[in-house]
Protein backbone atom coordinates (compact mmCIF):
# COMPACT_ATOMS: atom_id res chain seq x y z
CA UNK A 1 0.00 0.00 0.00
CA UNK A 2 0.98 3.60 -0.33
CA UNK A 3 -0.59 6.95 0.39
CA UNK A 4 -2.64 7.87 -2.68
CA UNK A 5 -2.76 11.51 -3.75
CA UNK A 6 -5.39 12.41 -6.36
CA UNK A 7 -4.59 15.39 -8.63
CA UNK A 8 -6.50 16.80 -11.64
CA UNK A 9 -5.25 15.05 -14.74
CA UNK A 10 -4.95 18.00 -17.08
CA UNK A 11 -4.83 21.70 -17.75
CA UNK A 12 -4.01 24.69 -15.63
CA UNK A 13 -5.31 23.05 -12.47
CA UNK A 14 -2.82 20.17 -12.88
CA UNK A 15 0.09 22.48 -13.72
CA UNK A 16 -0.63 24.80 -10.78
CA UNK A 17 -0.97 21.83 -8.43
CA UNK A 18 2.39 20.45 -9.62
CA UNK A 19 3.89 23.94 -9.05
CA UNK A 20 2.41 24.21 -5.56
CA UNK A 21 3.80 20.84 -4.47
CA UNK A 22 7.10 21.53 -6.27
CA UNK A 23 7.59 24.79 -4.36
CA UNK A 24 7.38 22.71 -1.17
CA UNK A 25 9.92 20.09 -2.21
CA UNK A 26 7.56 17.46 -3.57
CA UNK A 27 7.98 16.92 -7.31
CA UNK A 28 4.92 15.57 -9.08
CA UNK A 29 4.78 14.62 -12.74
CA UNK A 30 3.48 12.24 -15.32
CA UNK A 31 5.27 8.89 -15.44
CA UNK A 32 5.67 8.59 -19.18
CA UNK A 33 4.23 10.39 -22.15
CA UNK A 34 1.86 13.36 -22.01
CA UNK A 35 -1.05 11.01 -22.70
CA UNK A 36 -0.35 8.60 -19.88
CA UNK A 37 -2.37 8.97 -16.67
CA UNK A 38 0.20 7.34 -14.38
CA UNK A 39 2.15 9.72 -12.15
CA UNK A 40 5.46 9.89 -10.39
CA UNK A 41 6.42 11.43 -7.05
CA UNK A 42 9.89 12.56 -5.98
CA UNK A 43 11.10 14.08 -2.75
CA UNK A 44 9.05 11.86 -0.44
CA UNK A 45 8.66 8.10 0.01
CA UNK A 46 5.44 6.10 0.22
CA UNK A 47 3.25 8.52 -1.76
CA UNK A 48 1.58 7.53 -5.03
CA UNK A 49 0.19 10.04 -7.51
CA UNK A 50 -3.20 9.26 -9.09
CA UNK A 51 -4.26 11.50 -11.98
CA UNK A 52 -8.04 11.91 -12.14
CA UNK A 53 -10.65 14.23 -13.56
CA UNK A 54 -11.17 17.05 -11.02
CA UNK A 55 -14.88 16.18 -10.97
CA UNK A 56 -14.18 12.60 -9.86
CA UNK A 57 -11.86 13.49 -7.00
CA UNK A 58 -14.65 14.23 -4.45
CA UNK A 59 -16.23 10.83 -5.09
CA UNK A 60 -12.88 9.01 -4.83
CA UNK A 61 -12.12 10.78 -1.53
CA UNK A 62 -15.56 9.91 -0.19
CA UNK A 63 -15.20 6.27 -1.24
CA UNK A 64 -11.78 6.14 0.43
CA UNK A 65 -9.99 5.06 -2.73
CA UNK A 66 -7.58 7.97 -2.41
CA UNK A 67 -6.22 9.43 0.84
CA UNK A 68 -5.59 12.96 -0.37
CA UNK A 69 -7.00 14.91 -3.28
CA UNK A 70 -6.81 18.34 -4.89
CA UNK A 71 -10.07 19.72 -6.22
CA UNK A 72 -12.35 22.76 -5.96
CA UNK A 73 -14.40 23.45 -2.83
CA UNK A 74 -17.40 23.88 -5.16
CA UNK A 75 -17.17 20.29 -6.41
CA UNK A 76 -16.78 18.82 -2.92
CA UNK A 77 -19.81 20.69 -1.60
CA UNK A 78 -21.93 19.92 -4.64
CA UNK A 79 -21.16 16.22 -4.78
CA UNK A 80 -20.80 15.14 -1.14
CA UNK A 81 -23.68 15.17 1.35
CA UNK A 82 -22.40 16.27 4.78
CA UNK A 83 -19.07 16.91 3.08
CA UNK A 84 -17.23 17.83 6.27
CA UNK A 85 -17.96 14.41 7.73
CA UNK A 86 -16.28 12.77 4.74
CA UNK A 87 -13.28 14.96 4.03
CA UNK A 88 -11.08 17.43 5.88
CA UNK A 89 -9.71 20.60 4.28
CA UNK A 90 -5.94 20.54 4.78
CA UNK A 91 -4.97 23.64 2.81
CA UNK A 92 -6.34 26.18 0.39
CA UNK A 93 -3.89 26.28 -2.47
CA UNK A 94 -4.42 29.89 -3.53
CA UNK A 95 -5.37 29.27 -7.17
CA UNK A 96 -8.38 28.06 -9.14
CA UNK A 97 -10.41 30.88 -7.58
CA UNK A 98 -14.00 30.85 -8.72
CA UNK A 99 -17.28 32.12 -7.33
CA UNK A 100 -20.58 30.36 -7.83
CA UNK A 101 -23.01 33.20 -8.48
CA UNK A 102 -26.57 33.75 -9.56
CA UNK A 103 -26.97 35.97 -12.62
CA UNK A 104 -29.90 37.45 -14.53
CA UNK A 105 -30.14 39.39 -17.80
CA UNK A 106 -28.82 42.92 -17.61
CA UNK A 107 -32.11 44.12 -19.12
CA UNK A 108 -33.96 43.02 -15.96
CA UNK A 109 -33.59 46.49 -14.48
CA UNK A 110 -36.19 45.58 -11.84
CA UNK A 111 -34.14 42.70 -10.42
CA UNK A 112 -31.10 43.33 -8.19
CA UNK A 113 -31.68 41.00 -5.24
CA UNK A 114 -33.04 37.55 -4.37
CA UNK A 115 -36.17 39.30 -3.15
CA UNK A 116 -36.67 40.71 -6.67
CA UNK A 117 -35.87 37.35 -8.26
CA UNK A 118 -38.57 35.69 -6.15
CA UNK A 119 -41.16 38.32 -7.11
CA UNK A 120 -40.18 38.11 -10.79
CA UNK A 121 -40.42 34.29 -10.62
CA UNK A 122 -43.97 34.46 -9.25
CA UNK A 123 -45.06 36.84 -12.02
CA UNK A 124 -43.22 34.82 -14.67
CA UNK A 125 -45.10 31.67 -13.67
CA UNK A 126 -48.45 33.48 -13.96
CA UNK A 127 -47.60 34.83 -17.43
CA UNK A 128 -45.85 31.82 -18.96
CA UNK A 129 -47.48 28.91 -17.13
CA UNK A 130 -44.22 27.34 -16.03
CA UNK A 131 -41.64 28.06 -13.37
CA UNK A 132 -38.73 30.38 -14.14
CA UNK A 133 -35.75 28.32 -15.30
CA UNK A 134 -32.30 28.65 -13.79
CA UNK A 135 -29.56 26.86 -15.75
CA UNK A 136 -26.75 25.31 -13.73
CA UNK A 137 -24.67 22.24 -13.13
CA UNK A 138 -24.55 22.88 -9.37
CA UNK A 139 -28.01 21.63 -8.55
CA UNK A 140 -27.58 20.90 -4.88
CA UNK A 141 -25.71 24.07 -3.96
CA UNK A 142 -28.13 26.30 -5.86
CA UNK A 143 -31.25 24.58 -4.52
CA UNK A 144 -30.01 24.72 -0.91
CA UNK A 145 -29.10 28.38 -1.34
CA UNK A 146 -32.48 29.33 -2.79
CA UNK A 147 -34.36 27.31 -0.17
CA UNK A 148 -32.42 28.94 2.67
CA UNK A 149 -33.29 32.30 1.17
CA UNK A 150 -36.95 31.44 0.61
CA UNK A 151 -37.03 31.82 -3.16
CA UNK A 152 -39.93 29.91 -4.78
CA UNK A 153 -41.47 29.30 -8.22
CA UNK A 154 -38.22 28.48 -10.00
CA UNK A 155 -36.90 25.29 -11.58
CA UNK A 156 -33.37 24.18 -12.20
CA UNK A 157 -32.44 23.04 -15.69
CA UNK A 158 -29.25 21.15 -16.23
CA UNK A 159 -26.47 22.84 -18.16
CA UNK A 160 -23.06 21.22 -18.32
CA UNK A 161 -21.43 23.90 -20.46
CA UNK A 162 -21.90 27.25 -22.24
CA UNK A 163 -24.36 28.08 -19.47
CA UNK A 164 -24.11 31.83 -20.15
CA UNK A 165 -25.67 31.23 -23.58
CA UNK A 166 -28.86 29.61 -22.27
CA UNK A 167 -30.61 32.92 -21.60
CA UNK A 168 -30.11 34.25 -25.10
CA UNK A 169 -31.21 30.87 -26.48
CA UNK A 170 -34.31 31.08 -24.26
CA UNK A 171 -33.72 27.70 -22.66
CA UNK A 172 -33.33 29.41 -19.27
CA UNK A 173 -34.21 32.81 -17.75
CA UNK A 174 -31.32 33.01 -15.28
CA UNK A 175 -28.12 31.10 -14.56
CA UNK A 176 -26.03 29.96 -11.62
CA UNK A 177 -22.45 29.33 -12.66
CA UNK A 178 -18.82 29.63 -11.72
CA UNK A 179 -17.09 32.86 -12.66
CA UNK A 180 -13.63 34.15 -11.87
CA UNK A 181 -13.77 37.64 -13.33
CA UNK A 182 -17.38 38.02 -14.48
CA UNK A 183 -16.11 38.78 -18.00
CA UNK A 184 -18.07 36.01 -19.76
CA UNK A 185 -21.23 37.06 -17.92
CA UNK A 186 -20.89 40.68 -18.98
CA UNK A 187 -20.18 39.64 -22.56
CA UNK A 188 -23.44 37.69 -22.51
CA UNK A 189 -25.42 40.66 -21.14
CA UNK A 190 -25.86 39.13 -17.70
CA UNK A 191 -25.42 40.74 -14.28
CA UNK A 192 -24.79 39.33 -10.81
CA UNK A 193 -27.46 39.69 -8.16
CA UNK A 194 -26.29 41.85 -5.23
CA UNK A 195 -26.88 38.98 -2.78
CA UNK A 196 -26.37 36.20 -5.32
CA UNK A 197 -22.98 34.88 -4.17
CA UNK A 198 -23.59 31.19 -3.45
CA UNK A 199 -20.05 30.00 -2.75
CA UNK A 200 -16.44 31.15 -3.00
CA UNK A 201 -14.31 28.31 -4.28
CA UNK A 202 -10.62 27.61 -4.83
CA UNK A 203 -8.37 24.61 -5.38
CA UNK A 204 -8.02 22.89 -2.01
CA UNK A 205 -6.08 19.91 -0.67
CA UNK A 206 -8.53 17.53 1.01
CA UNK A 207 -7.91 14.50 3.21
CA UNK A 208 -10.36 11.59 3.08
CA UNK A 209 -11.81 10.67 6.47
CA UNK A 210 -12.80 7.25 5.18
CA UNK A 211 -9.70 5.89 3.39
CA UNK A 212 -8.14 2.93 5.25
CA UNK A 213 -4.51 3.51 6.28
CA UNK A 214 -1.73 1.17 7.30
CA UNK A 215 1.05 2.24 9.65
CA UNK A 216 3.32 3.09 6.69
CA UNK A 217 0.57 5.30 5.20
CA UNK A 218 0.21 7.19 8.46
CA UNK A 219 3.96 7.80 8.50
CA UNK A 220 3.87 8.97 4.88
CA UNK A 221 0.94 11.30 5.65
CA UNK A 222 2.80 12.75 8.62
CA UNK A 223 5.96 13.29 6.53
CA UNK A 224 3.98 14.86 3.72
CA UNK A 225 1.95 17.25 5.87
CA UNK A 226 5.14 18.28 7.68
CA UNK A 227 6.88 18.92 4.38
CA UNK A 228 3.92 20.84 2.99
CA UNK A 229 3.37 22.59 6.32
CA UNK A 230 -0.36 21.90 6.26
CA UNK A 231 -3.01 20.19 8.40
CA UNK B 1 -29.54 2.24 6.86
CA UNK B 2 -29.67 -1.58 6.86
CA UNK B 3 -32.80 -2.94 8.47
CA UNK B 4 -33.04 -6.56 9.55
CA UNK B 5 -35.68 -8.85 8.10
CA UNK B 6 -37.51 -9.56 11.39
CA UNK B 7 -37.76 -5.82 12.08
CA UNK B 8 -39.10 -5.18 8.62
CA UNK B 9 -41.68 -7.96 8.97
CA UNK B 10 -42.79 -6.64 12.36
CA UNK B 11 -43.15 -3.08 11.00
CA UNK B 12 -45.16 -4.40 8.08
CA UNK B 13 -47.45 -6.33 10.45
CA UNK B 14 -47.86 -3.18 12.58
CA UNK B 15 -48.77 -1.19 9.44
CA UNK B 16 -51.36 -3.77 8.45
CA UNK B 17 -52.80 -3.68 11.99
CA UNK B 18 -53.09 0.10 11.85
CA UNK B 19 -54.77 -0.02 8.47
CA UNK B 20 -57.24 -2.59 9.84
CA UNK B 21 -58.06 -0.19 12.69
CA UNK B 22 -58.77 2.54 10.11
CA UNK B 23 -60.85 0.11 8.08
CA UNK B 24 -62.90 -0.67 11.16
CA UNK B 25 -63.84 3.05 11.19
CA UNK B 26 -65.41 2.62 7.77
CA UNK B 27 -62.43 3.59 5.63
CA UNK B 28 -61.98 2.08 2.19
CA UNK B 29 -58.49 0.55 1.75
CA UNK B 30 -56.70 1.99 -1.29
CA UNK B 31 -53.36 1.50 -3.03
CA UNK B 32 -51.09 4.01 -4.75
CA UNK B 33 -48.32 3.47 -7.31
CA UNK B 34 -44.79 3.75 -5.95
CA UNK B 35 -43.71 5.69 -9.04
CA UNK B 36 -45.57 9.00 -9.24
CA UNK B 37 -45.33 11.50 -12.12
CA UNK B 38 -42.77 14.10 -11.07
CA UNK B 39 -44.26 17.09 -12.85
CA UNK B 40 -47.36 17.23 -10.64
CA UNK B 41 -45.34 17.03 -7.41
CA UNK B 42 -42.91 19.65 -8.72
CA UNK B 43 -45.79 21.95 -9.60
CA UNK B 44 -47.21 21.59 -6.11
CA UNK B 45 -44.06 21.81 -4.05
CA UNK B 46 -41.55 23.49 -6.35
CA UNK B 47 -37.92 22.61 -6.77
CA UNK B 48 -37.49 21.99 -3.01
CA UNK B 49 -39.14 18.59 -3.38
CA UNK B 50 -36.09 17.38 -5.30
CA UNK B 51 -34.07 17.70 -2.11
CA UNK B 52 -36.53 15.43 -0.33
CA UNK B 53 -37.78 12.96 -2.94
CA UNK B 54 -35.98 10.49 -5.17
CA UNK B 55 -36.29 11.32 -8.83
CA UNK B 56 -35.79 8.80 -11.59
CA UNK B 57 -36.72 8.83 -15.26
CA UNK B 58 -37.23 6.87 -18.42
CA UNK B 59 -37.38 7.89 -22.05
CA UNK B 60 -41.14 7.28 -22.35
CA UNK B 61 -42.65 8.78 -19.22
CA UNK B 62 -39.99 11.30 -18.37
CA UNK B 63 -39.33 12.09 -14.72
CA UNK B 64 -40.94 9.97 -12.02
CA UNK B 65 -40.69 10.25 -8.26
CA UNK B 66 -40.61 7.52 -5.68
CA UNK B 67 -43.78 8.21 -3.71
CA UNK B 68 -42.88 10.77 -1.01
CA UNK B 69 -46.38 10.50 0.51
CA UNK B 70 -49.82 9.04 -0.16
CA UNK B 71 -51.89 12.17 0.22
CA UNK B 72 -51.46 13.46 -3.33
CA UNK B 73 -52.33 10.16 -5.11
CA UNK B 74 -55.27 9.56 -2.73
CA UNK B 75 -56.65 13.06 -3.39
CA UNK B 76 -56.25 12.52 -7.13
CA UNK B 77 -58.08 9.22 -6.93
CA UNK B 78 -60.90 10.78 -4.95
CA UNK B 79 -61.22 13.75 -7.31
CA UNK B 80 -61.52 11.29 -10.20
CA UNK B 81 -64.91 10.19 -8.95
CA UNK B 82 -64.96 9.18 -5.30
CA UNK B 83 -68.22 9.01 -3.33
CA UNK B 84 -69.07 11.71 -0.78
CA UNK B 85 -68.38 11.71 2.02
CA UNK B 86 -65.47 9.29 1.78
CA UNK B 87 -62.98 7.71 4.17
CA UNK B 88 -59.83 6.06 2.81
CA UNK B 89 -57.01 4.15 4.44
CA UNK B 90 -53.69 2.81 3.16
CA UNK B 91 -50.31 1.56 4.20
CA UNK B 92 -47.01 1.24 2.40
CA UNK B 93 -43.51 2.61 1.96
CA UNK B 94 -42.68 6.22 1.34
CA UNK B 95 -39.26 7.42 0.24
CA UNK B 96 -37.44 10.56 1.39
CA UNK B 97 -33.92 11.64 0.58
CA UNK B 98 -31.93 12.40 3.74
CA UNK B 99 -28.93 14.31 2.49
CA UNK B 100 -28.10 16.01 5.73
CA UNK B 101 -28.84 13.35 8.31
CA UNK B 102 -27.74 9.77 7.60
CA UNK B 103 -29.45 8.65 10.82
CA UNK B 104 -32.92 9.36 9.42
CA UNK B 105 -34.63 6.64 7.42
CA UNK B 106 -34.93 7.25 3.68
CA UNK B 107 -37.54 4.53 3.25
CA UNK B 108 -40.23 3.83 5.82
CA UNK B 109 -43.80 2.68 6.21
CA UNK B 110 -46.81 4.93 6.65
CA UNK B 111 -50.35 3.95 7.59
CA UNK B 112 -52.85 6.67 6.84
CA UNK B 113 -56.45 7.75 7.06
CA UNK B 114 -58.06 10.49 4.92
CA UNK B 115 -61.55 11.94 5.31
CA UNK B 116 -63.34 13.91 2.56
CA UNK B 117 -66.43 15.59 3.95
CA UNK B 118 -68.15 18.86 3.04
CA UNK B 119 -70.78 19.03 5.73
CA UNK B 120 -69.00 19.70 8.97
CA UNK B 121 -65.25 20.40 8.82
CA UNK B 122 -64.81 20.88 12.60
CA UNK B 123 -66.45 17.50 13.23
CA UNK B 124 -64.24 15.91 10.54
CA UNK B 125 -61.10 17.43 12.14
CA UNK B 126 -62.20 16.07 15.50
CA UNK B 127 -62.98 12.62 14.08
CA UNK B 128 -59.47 12.24 12.61
CA UNK B 129 -57.65 13.65 15.64
CA UNK B 130 -59.67 11.58 18.12
CA UNK B 131 -59.08 8.42 16.08
CA UNK B 132 -55.30 8.98 16.09
CA UNK B 133 -55.34 9.87 19.78
CA UNK B 134 -57.25 6.69 20.62
CA UNK B 135 -55.04 4.39 18.52
CA UNK B 136 -51.81 5.90 19.88
CA UNK B 137 -52.98 6.13 23.52
CA UNK B 138 -50.82 3.17 24.73
CA UNK B 139 -47.66 5.13 23.78
CA UNK B 140 -48.48 8.19 25.96
CA UNK B 141 -47.43 10.68 23.30
CA UNK B 142 -47.64 14.47 23.49
CA UNK B 143 -50.09 15.95 21.01
CA UNK B 144 -49.25 19.25 19.28
CA UNK B 145 -51.93 21.15 17.38
CA UNK B 146 -52.05 24.29 15.32
CA UNK B 147 -54.06 26.01 12.62
CA UNK B 148 -52.42 27.56 9.55
CA UNK B 149 -55.78 29.24 8.81
CA UNK B 150 -55.31 31.72 11.67
CA UNK B 151 -52.12 33.16 10.16
CA UNK B 152 -53.54 33.31 6.63
CA UNK B 153 -56.64 35.05 7.97
CA UNK B 154 -54.41 37.56 9.79
CA UNK B 155 -52.49 38.28 6.58
CA UNK B 156 -55.75 38.58 4.64
CA UNK B 157 -56.99 41.15 7.15
CA UNK B 158 -54.02 43.51 6.98
CA UNK B 159 -54.76 47.10 5.97
CA UNK B 160 -52.21 47.14 3.18
CA UNK B 161 -52.16 46.62 -0.58
CA UNK B 162 -53.51 43.43 -2.16
CA UNK B 163 -50.14 42.92 -3.79
CA UNK B 164 -48.35 42.91 -0.45
CA UNK B 165 -50.90 40.57 1.09
CA UNK B 166 -50.55 38.23 -1.84
CA UNK B 167 -46.76 38.22 -1.50
CA UNK B 168 -47.01 37.46 2.24
CA UNK B 169 -49.58 34.72 1.62
CA UNK B 170 -47.27 33.08 -0.89
CA UNK B 171 -44.55 32.81 1.75
CA UNK B 172 -46.55 31.77 4.80
CA UNK B 173 -44.59 28.48 4.70
CA UNK B 174 -41.19 30.18 4.36
CA UNK B 175 -40.72 32.09 7.62
CA UNK B 176 -37.47 33.75 6.59
CA UNK B 177 -38.79 35.29 3.38
CA UNK B 178 -42.08 36.11 5.16
CA UNK B 179 -40.09 38.10 7.73
CA UNK B 180 -38.02 39.83 5.03
CA UNK B 181 -41.23 40.89 3.29
CA UNK B 182 -42.71 42.24 6.52
CA UNK B 183 -39.51 44.23 7.12
CA UNK B 184 -39.64 45.68 3.63
CA UNK B 185 -43.38 46.45 3.58
CA UNK B 186 -43.18 48.15 6.97
CA UNK B 187 -40.18 50.26 5.95
CA UNK B 188 -37.94 48.73 8.63
CA UNK B 189 -35.48 47.89 5.89
CA UNK B 190 -34.79 50.65 3.36
CA UNK B 191 -35.02 49.73 -0.32
CA UNK B 192 -31.62 49.22 -2.00
CA UNK B 193 -30.07 52.35 -3.53
CA UNK B 194 -30.15 50.79 -7.00
CA UNK B 195 -33.92 50.43 -6.66
CA UNK B 196 -34.45 54.07 -5.76
CA UNK B 197 -32.20 55.18 -8.62
CA UNK B 198 -34.07 52.96 -11.09
CA UNK B 199 -37.47 54.30 -9.99
CA UNK B 200 -36.21 57.90 -10.18
CA UNK B 201 -34.66 57.48 -13.64
CA UNK B 202 -36.41 59.08 -16.61
CA UNK B 203 -35.58 55.98 -18.65
CA UNK B 204 -34.94 52.94 -16.43
CA UNK B 205 -33.70 50.99 -19.45
CA UNK B 206 -31.01 53.51 -20.40
CA UNK B 207 -28.10 51.22 -19.46
CA UNK B 208 -29.98 47.95 -19.75
CA UNK B 209 -28.31 46.75 -22.94
CA UNK B 210 -30.10 44.51 -25.42
CA UNK B 211 -33.32 42.70 -24.55
CA UNK B 212 -32.51 39.03 -24.12
CA UNK B 213 -34.42 36.08 -22.75
CA UNK B 214 -38.00 34.93 -22.58
CA UNK B 215 -39.03 37.42 -19.89
CA UNK B 216 -40.15 40.26 -22.17
CA UNK B 217 -39.82 44.02 -21.86
CA UNK B 218 -43.56 44.31 -21.09
CA UNK B 219 -43.22 41.98 -18.09
CA UNK B 220 -40.32 44.03 -16.76
CA UNK B 221 -42.34 47.24 -17.25
CA UNK B 222 -45.26 45.67 -15.38
CA UNK B 223 -43.05 44.94 -12.43
CA UNK B 224 -41.55 48.45 -12.49
CA UNK B 225 -45.11 49.77 -12.36
CA UNK B 226 -45.84 47.47 -9.41
CA UNK B 227 -42.67 48.73 -7.68
CA UNK B 228 -43.72 52.35 -8.28
CA UNK B 229 -47.13 51.61 -6.75
CA UNK B 230 -45.48 49.93 -3.80
CA UNK B 231 -43.08 52.84 -3.29
CA UNK B 232 -46.07 55.22 -3.27
CA UNK B 233 -48.11 53.10 -0.84
CA UNK B 234 -47.96 53.82 2.87
CA UNK B 235 -45.74 51.45 4.83
CA UNK B 236 -47.45 48.84 6.96
CA UNK B 237 -47.79 50.22 10.47
CA UNK B 238 -45.75 48.87 13.37
CA UNK B 239 -49.08 48.07 14.95
CA UNK B 240 -50.00 45.69 12.13
CA UNK B 241 -46.61 43.98 12.16
CA UNK B 242 -46.99 43.61 15.92
CA UNK B 243 -50.34 41.92 15.42
CA UNK B 244 -48.86 39.35 13.03
CA UNK B 245 -46.13 38.73 15.61
CA UNK B 246 -48.77 38.39 18.32
CA UNK B 247 -50.65 35.77 16.30
CA UNK B 248 -47.43 33.84 15.62
CA UNK B 249 -46.52 33.91 19.31
CA UNK B 250 -49.73 32.23 20.53
CA UNK B 251 -48.62 29.03 22.22
CA UNK B 252 -50.83 27.86 25.05
CA UNK B 253 -53.39 25.24 26.01
CA UNK B 254 -56.51 25.44 23.87
CA UNK B 255 -58.79 27.50 26.17
CA UNK B 256 -56.10 30.16 26.79
CA UNK B 257 -55.09 30.19 23.14
CA UNK B 258 -58.71 30.86 22.16
CA UNK B 259 -58.99 33.63 24.71
CA UNK B 260 -55.70 35.16 23.55
CA UNK B 261 -56.74 35.01 19.87
CA UNK B 262 -60.09 36.65 20.69
CA UNK B 263 -58.14 39.48 22.32
CA UNK B 264 -56.05 39.89 19.17
CA UNK B 265 -59.24 39.78 17.08
CA UNK B 266 -60.43 42.99 18.75
CA UNK B 267 -57.70 44.77 16.73
CA UNK B 268 -57.73 42.36 13.81
CA UNK B 269 -61.37 41.36 13.29
CA UNK B 270 -60.47 39.56 10.04
CA UNK B 271 -59.27 36.57 12.05
CA UNK B 272 -62.63 36.15 13.82
CA UNK B 273 -64.07 33.56 11.41
CA UNK B 274 -60.87 31.50 11.72
CA UNK B 275 -60.99 31.81 15.51
CA UNK B 276 -64.64 30.74 15.47
CA UNK B 277 -63.65 27.69 13.43
CA UNK B 278 -60.97 26.90 16.00
CA UNK B 279 -63.56 27.20 18.79
CA UNK B 280 -65.99 24.94 16.90
CA UNK B 281 -63.19 22.40 16.49
CA UNK B 282 -62.38 22.58 20.20
CA UNK B 283 -66.07 21.87 20.97
CA UNK B 284 -66.13 18.98 18.49
CA UNK B 285 -62.94 17.57 20.05
CA UNK B 286 -64.45 17.86 23.55
CA UNK B 287 -67.59 16.09 22.31
CA UNK B 288 -65.34 13.21 21.24
CA UNK B 289 -63.88 13.00 24.71
CA UNK B 290 -60.57 14.84 24.06
CA UNK B 291 -59.23 16.70 27.09
CA UNK B 292 -59.27 20.09 25.37
CA UNK B 293 -58.43 21.91 28.60
CA UNK B 294 -54.91 20.47 28.43
CA UNK B 295 -54.47 20.25 24.66
CA UNK B 296 -51.50 22.31 23.39
CA UNK B 297 -52.15 24.83 20.64
CA UNK B 298 -49.40 26.68 18.77
CA UNK B 299 -50.33 29.15 16.02
CA UNK B 300 -46.95 28.73 14.24
CA UNK B 301 -47.08 24.91 14.41
CA UNK B 302 -46.60 23.14 11.08
CA UNK B 303 -45.46 26.29 9.32
CA UNK B 304 -42.08 25.07 8.14
CA UNK B 305 -42.58 21.45 7.15
CA UNK B 306 -46.24 20.75 6.47
CA UNK B 307 -46.76 22.83 3.38
CA UNK B 308 -49.97 21.53 1.89
CA UNK B 309 -51.90 21.87 5.14
CA UNK B 310 -53.90 25.07 5.24
CA UNK B 311 -56.07 24.68 8.35
CA UNK B 312 -55.96 22.34 11.34
CA UNK B 313 -52.56 20.63 11.83
CA UNK B 314 -51.45 18.10 14.41
CA UNK B 315 -48.56 15.86 15.41
CA UNK B 316 -47.89 13.23 18.07
CA UNK B 317 -44.45 13.19 19.71
CA UNK B 318 -42.59 10.80 22.02
CA UNK B 319 -41.35 13.26 24.64
CA UNK B 320 -38.81 10.84 26.08
CA UNK B 321 -37.31 10.38 22.61
CA UNK B 322 -36.58 13.84 21.19
CA UNK B 323 -34.29 12.14 18.65
CA UNK B 324 -37.30 10.62 16.88
CA UNK B 325 -39.41 12.40 14.29
CA UNK B 326 -43.14 12.70 15.11
CA UNK B 327 -44.87 9.32 15.33
CA UNK B 328 -47.94 10.71 13.58
CA UNK B 329 -48.79 13.90 11.71
CA UNK B 330 -51.82 15.21 9.90
CA UNK B 331 -54.03 18.11 9.02
CA UNK B 332 -56.52 19.75 6.75
CA UNK B 333 -55.66 20.35 3.07
CA UNK B 334 -58.67 21.94 1.38
CA UNK B 335 -56.48 23.97 -1.00
CA UNK B 336 -54.71 20.85 -2.27
CA UNK B 337 -58.05 19.39 -3.40
CA UNK B 338 -58.71 22.69 -5.18
CA UNK B 339 -55.41 22.49 -7.07
CA UNK B 340 -55.78 18.81 -7.96
CA UNK B 341 -59.52 19.05 -8.63
CA UNK B 342 -59.15 21.51 -11.54
CA UNK B 343 -62.11 23.63 -10.58
CA UNK B 344 -63.69 21.25 -8.09
CA UNK B 345 -62.81 21.07 -4.43
CA UNK B 346 -63.78 19.25 -1.29
CA UNK B 347 -62.77 19.91 2.30
CA UNK B 348 -60.39 17.14 3.38
CA UNK B 349 -58.45 16.17 6.48
CA UNK B 350 -56.22 13.21 7.24
CA UNK B 351 -53.06 11.93 8.80
CA UNK B 352 -50.38 9.25 8.85
CA UNK B 353 -48.80 7.07 11.52
CA UNK B 354 -45.28 5.63 11.17
CA UNK B 355 -45.57 1.95 12.16
CA UNK B 356 -41.79 1.61 12.50
CA UNK B 357 -41.71 4.32 15.18
CA UNK B 358 -44.70 2.75 16.94
CA UNK B 359 -42.64 -0.44 17.10
CA UNK B 360 -39.51 1.40 18.32
CA UNK B 361 -41.58 2.78 21.19
CA UNK B 362 -42.76 -0.66 22.30
CA UNK B 363 -45.82 -1.19 20.10
CA UNK B 364 -49.50 -0.71 20.83
CA UNK B 365 -49.71 -3.76 23.12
Amino acid sequence: MSLKLGVPSKGRLMDKTFDWFGARGVTLGRAGSEREYAGRVEGIAGVELVLLSAGEIPRELSAGRIHLGVTGTDLVREKLGQWDMQVEELAELGFGHADLVLSVPNCWVDVDTLDDLDAAAAAFRRVHGFRLRIATKYHRLVRDFLRDNGVADYQLVDSQGATEGTVKNETAEAIADITSTGETMRANHLKLLDDGLILRSQATLFRSRTAPMEAADRDALQDLTALLNVG
Amino acid sequence: MPVTTPYRAAARAEAARLRALFEAEGALPVEAAILQPADLLLDLYGEDIRARAYVTSDAMRGEQMLRPDFTVPVVQMHMDGGAEPARYCYCGEVFRRQEDDPERANEYLQAGFELFDRDNPPAADAEVFALFQRILAPLSLRAATGDIGILTAAVGGLATTERRKHALMRHVWRPRRFRALLDRFSGRVAPPAARLAMLAAADPFETAGPDIGLRRRAEIEDRIEALREDAAAAPMSDHEVAMIDAVLAVRETMPYALEHLRDIAVDLPAILPAVDRLAARADALAARGIDVEHLDFEAAYGRTHMEYYDGFVFGFYAEARPDLPPVATGGRYDALTRVLGQGREIPAVGGVIRPGLVLDLGGLG
